[in-house]
């Protein structure tokens, strides 16, 4: 199994990870985090394809790789401004979660959605 | 087996380890810790994949900032976490588990049964290099082949700040981001803050300016003088500028305004949209970068303060 | 020659990673936060001092070795001032409870 194939298969199981992790973690917090995870995963995938296209003396494609860069730069654009609607959030509600608040007099198990 | 396979089957044993740590931990602040580390691993994976300029990329944004953003959330979200942790069903976490080995096994199997080579555009990048007069393919990329595709990225930038800024109440509008720092002069912090700025300074427009010929470019240029922006500012060596401020909404715009000029201008001149006519190509992409670098800069910096939360000294 | 440079980039690389292992262990068995920091950042910053020193026979030119120094000595400073950071808040914090 040569590098390339194994730094895809390493790609895959994070894309898969960080899949899992916004899906079940009920904090946004954790699901963001989750989330950078599942977009590093396919920014690998890009470079295990960009890897592929190496030439002569160029050790990879460039443009995936261009677009990898743009990719991680944009990713953390959108992550400071989904930080910055959960701080905000918390500032208004005094709570970090998108449920909707528990009515008055509920219990606190609640099934969960 | 070669030493070097080795090396990178442990590399890419550690990055899922990290991966994993970061989804399984119990508290957000490991989670953070978890990715920053994680962030580190991946951009020796980069190297490994001969893609440097990704790897100064990955370590700078997607570890460094990244990172100093979530803490931040965490330190803010600390007395929440306690109360959100209604975790799903267990029959809806492996009813996701298996959706999620679906996805890999998938894309696992689009990896294992790629054709031998595959189609790829690095001749024909080799080939119209020397025309742009840069000698890094992926700089030649960036800012000329795909030159649309960056100038979009910035304006996304600034987009994302006036986005974070909007999230301010309105009697904060036109105030300065965060709290203010306030600690004793001769404190350490201080210290760091006024030893590595001036050095960082120079790696950062020395990372841009070999970003021509060498892995670098305005990307992570731009997120080291970011970085030493952020340290001056948490030390409290200066405070961070009112949103409000002439100078920094005009820096913050130079970057797609320069952009959008010598791309209009490419139509007079060379006939299309972002042409650059070839005897002055270089000059023109250095042209394009230094905004670019003060725009990258100061977007990144402002992007990680975060909405104004204090009102604006009045004038 | 080279071959004695080889050797000679061996063993410093070879006492720079025991360092690094040293750090490790302490970081795992020593009982508080004050004690790990102080296993850390002596034997991190001396592992990477050694590596950098056994790698500036292997680097192509003058100008190449004094980087890798500068890489070690913003280290150091980053490594120090984090480390003084973390036990100003480790010794505010009291003994864990």
């Amino acid at each position: 199994m040569s590098t390339v194939t194994l730094f895809g298969l390493c790609a895959s199981a994070l894309v898969g990870l960080g899949l899992y992790g916004a899906l079940t973690h009920p904090q946004p917090l954790r699901k963001l985090i989750a989330f950078n995870l599942l977009g590093s995963g396919v920014f690998l995938l890009f470079g295990v394809f960009a890897r592929r296209g190496a030439w002569q003396s160029v050790g990879g494609d460039p443009v995936p790789q261009a677009l990898v860069i743009t990719g991680i730069v944009v990713a953390f654009a959108a992550t400071a401004l989904a930080v910055a609607l959960l701080l905000r959030l918390h500032k208004e509600s005094g709570e970090a979660t998108l449920d909707p608040p528990a009515p008055a007099g509920a219990s606190t198990e609640r099934r969960s959605p | 087996m070669s030493l070097t396979y080795v090396l990178e089957s442990v590399l890419a044993l550690l990055v899922l380890g990290a991966a994993a740590w970061t989804i399984a931990a119990r508290s957000a602040f490991a989670a953070a810790v978890g990715f920053v580390s994680y962030g580190l691993l991946l951009s020796l994976m980069w190297v490994q994949l001969a893609a440097v300029d990704v790897a100064l990329t990955e370590a700078a944004i997607g570890g460094g900032l990244t990172g100093v953003l979530l803490l931040g959330a965490v330190a803010t979200l600390r007395g929440t976490e306690a109360r959100t942790n209604r975790r799903p069903a267990l029959p809806l976490r492996v009813l996701a588990a298996a959706c999620c080995v679906l996805v890999s096994v998938a894309l696992a199997v689009v990896v294992l049964t790629l054709p031998e080579s595959g189609p790829t555009l690095a001749p024909q990048a080799v080939a119209a290099l020397p025309a742009t007069g840069v000698g890094n393919p992926v700089t030649g990329v960036l800012m000329a082949f795909r030159g649309f595709d960056t100038l979009l990225e910035k304006v996304v930038l600034v987009l994302a700040l006036v986005g974070v800024w909007s999230l301010a109440p309105d009697r904060y509008w036109g105030g300065h981001p965060g709290l203010e720092h306030r600690l004793p002069a001769d404190g350490v912090l201080p210290f760091f803050a006024r030893t590595l700025p001036p050095l960082g300074v120079l790696l950062g427009i020395h990372l841009m300016w070999t970003g021509a010929d060498n892995p670098g470019g305005a990307f992570q240029g731009g997120t080291v003088l970011a970085a030493m922006w952020l340290v001056v500012m948490m030390a409290g060596v200066r405070d961070a500028p009112a949103i409000r401020e002439l100078w920094l909404r005009l820096s913050l715009v130079s970057g797609p305004v320069v952009f959008v000029a010598v791309g209009l201008a490419g139509m007079l001149t060379a006939g299309a949209f972002l042409a650059y006519p070839i005897a002055i190509a270089k000059p023109l992409i250095l042209l394009i970068e230094v905004p670019m670098l003060l725009t990258i800069a100061l977007a990144l910096g402002l992007l990680v303060t975060g909405p104004p939360e204090r009102t604006a000294d009045p004038r | 020659m080279s071959a004695l440079l080889d050797l000679f980039t061996t063993i410093a690389l070879v006492l720079g990673a025991l360092f690094f292992l040293a750090g490790v262990v302490g970081l795992l068995r020593f009982p508080d936060t004050l004690s790990r920091l102080h296993a850390l950042t002596k034997a991190d910053n001396v592992g990477l001092g050694l590596i950098v020193i056994g790698l500036l026979p292997q680097a192509g030119s003058v100008f190449a070795a004094l980087k890798l120094l500068l890489v070690w000595l913003l280290v150091l400073l980053a490594a120090s001032t984090v480390g003084q950071m973390m036990a100003r808040v480790a010794r505010r914090a009291g003994p864990p409870r």
